[in-house]
């Protein structure tokens, strides 16, 4: 099976559309992190300093990013079922490039509109009181962003691949993003947990993103970063293949 | 079909050129962007290829398709499709209209039987298949939070028709439906009609040889209706646009199609001319041949072995 880029191109430029005119969409994204930083940040932030683990907010900061980079990049995989509902999927089925390339370009669109949300609550949290260790380590964070974006998207696009219709989203939810985000040490440090929490948060992707986050934006980590790089690259590539298996077996 | 000649694509360096390959877009003979890389000068016959009549653009053979161990959908169909010819195929619900279209298509892969749509297998190249044809689906299949414009651009990069090409075809075409006033709205905010209009032009656009219908006239009022036929009618003419369409307003299929394919439970009962299928039956409209031909009672998504049998007795009392 071959690439085609005019099909990678098209799908990407359609999901970079479709963000940049959904104003409400943008915004409204913004306000869960927004609540997640006042609510965790400003709130649990004294019991923290008291417990000796210092600034929470800074702490939680690469959390809630990754929060709004694992939801916004899931949501936008499973938009494959919207398509398939509404059918525009069809239309993408009978055109002359390979699935693998519509599967490409759906996954570097989602990725795309992940990393700017992930960047846009970025500057919310530096307008709330976060102040990253280092230009460069802001720059890097970008990269491990899309990382953790295209890991999600690719996420997305299987479980989307595997559904087909949107019945099963609250299951997803429940029982796959909620707990991904819950159990990754976004908001608590994982060096202090009983062993069996420590052993999940090593088997959740997004465990490694926020490590790397921190690492570069707070100066500290539980993995190293080239671990986290590692296990992040290593679970991208295991999704975009579990992805064009499902999504190349499709039926419409 | 012994001795018949060997299919063949549509072939401008042929005796006969296809009427098609006369058009010229921007200097180029319009099959350069039909065949795209997949043109092989002279397109000779393959050793696998099916014998069916010199001017077959669809041809299928002894095509079946089994889900499970449900009785096949499509049970063992032969019959060709002329270039350049409308052709109507007929059924009621669930007699396998559907699952043949998607198997021409490149959406399903047949059972058993051999397809050729334009000179290639479906199953072994799709991407050669895809180039040749142009599909409206029964369901809307636009993106409803792009605009008009941008459906029809998508389309046409997907498909690789240059730029220059692809502004002044989406020109011609949406001045064709009658939306060049609206090609900067978002298409969610079309009529039933609009959205059907704009698919016919996307289907269109990028010069194919086939375009599918499947119910395309579903749910539209009459005015619309008929305008939409008018347009087909056109295409069929002026651009030798072979067309392939499924309807169950049998009024339209007698007015339209030059060639019918009556189909009920996987197989096809009857295949003429409007006129021919009803001298067949003894019958004066085509709704009372599909009637005589296909029975009155009411089919659920799958027909049941009392139907079939019904079937069979029709198949088998009309071979006296």
């Amino acid at each position: 099976m071959s690439m085609d880029l005019n099909g990678v191109y098209v799908m990407w430029l359609r999901e970079v559309k479709r963000f940049i005119r959904s104003k409400s969409r943008i915004i409204g994204s913004l306000g869960q992190p927004l609540l997640f930083l006042i609510a965790l940040g400003y709130g649990l932030g004294p019991v923290f300093r008291k417990a000796g683990q210092g600034n929470y907010l800074a702490f939680i900061a690469p959390g809630i990013i990754g929060m709004s980079i694992i939801f916004t990049s899931i949501f936008n995989g499973m938009q494959v079922i919207w398509d398939r509902q509404f059918g525009f999927l069809k239309e993408t089925m009978v055109a002359p490039v390979s699935r693998l390339s519509i599967l490409f370009g759906r996954t570097l669109g989602g990725a795309t509109v992940a990393t700017t949300q992930g960047t846009l609550v970025l500057v919310l949290t530096i307008v709330a009181g976060f102040r990253p260790v280092s230009l460069v380590g802001v720059a890097l964070g970008l990269l491990i962003m899309l990382l953790m974006a295209l890991l999600f998207s690719a996420l997305g696009m299987v479980i989307a691949s595997l559904l087909r219709d949107m019945q099963g989203f609250q299951l997803i939810m429940n029982f796959l993003v909620m707990p991904l985000f819950f159990l990754s040490g976004a908001l608590f440090p994982l060096d202090h947990v009983p062993e069996g929490l420590l052993l999940v948060a090593r088997f959740d992707p997004l465990s490694y993103g926020v490590d790397a986050l921190r690492v570069l934006l707070l100066g500290h980590g539980v993995f190293g970063l080239a671990p986290d790089v590692a296990a992040l690259s290593g679970t991208i590539i295991v999704f975009l293949a579990l992805g064009s298996y499902f999504f190349t077996r499709m039926e419409v | 079909m012994a001795g018949a000649p060997p299919l063949m694509s549509c072939d401008p360096t042929a005796f006969l050129p296809c009427p098609r390959a006369l058009g010229l877009y921007n200097g180029r003979d319009a099959s350069f962007y039909r065949y795209g890389l997949s043109y092989r000068p002279g397109n000779r016959p393959l050793p696998g290829d099916i014998l069916a009549p010199m001017d077959a653009i669809i041809a299928v053979e002894h095509l079946t398709k089994r889900f499970g161990n449900n009785p096949p959908a499509v049970d063992d169909l032969t019959f060709a499709v002329a270039t350049g010819s409308i052709f109507a195929f007929l059924g009621p619900n669930g007699a396998g209209k559907s699952t043949t279209i998607k198997m021409l298509t490149t959406l399903l892969r047949p059972t058993a039987g051999r397809v050729r749509v334009a000179g290639h297998d479906p199953a072994a190249d799709p991407d050669a298949v895809r180039r040749a044809f142009g599909i409206v689906f029964q369901d809307p299949s636009l993106d409803d939070d792009l605009t008009a414009l941008e459906n029809l651009e998508f389309h046409g990069i997907l498909y690789r028709v240059p730029k220059i090409v692809r502004r002044r075809r989406i020109q011609e075409l949406l001045a064709l439906v009658e939306l060049a006033d609206r090609k900067d709205s978002f298409v969610r905010d079309f009529s039933g009609g609009m959205k059907r209009r704009l698919e016919i032009a996307r289907g269109l656009l990028h010069h194919p040889q086939i375009i599918f219908l499947d119910e395309p006239t579903l749910g539209l009022d009459p005015q619309t209706r008929n305008h939409l036929w008018g347009y087909v009618k056109n295409l069929n003419r002026d651009e030798g646009v072979t067309v392939f369409f499924t309807t169950h307003y049998m009024e339209e299929a007698d007015n339209i199609a030059q060639r019918i394919a009556v189909i009920d439970h996987g197989r096809i009962v009857a295949e003429g001319s409007g006129q021919e299928l009803k001298d067949k039956t003894g019958t004066r409209s085509l709704e009372a041949a599909f009637l005589a031909l296909t029975g009155n009672t009411i089919r659920e998504e799958a027909g049941g072995a009392k139907d079939r049998m019904r079937q069979a007795r029709r198949m088998w009392s009309g071979r006296h």
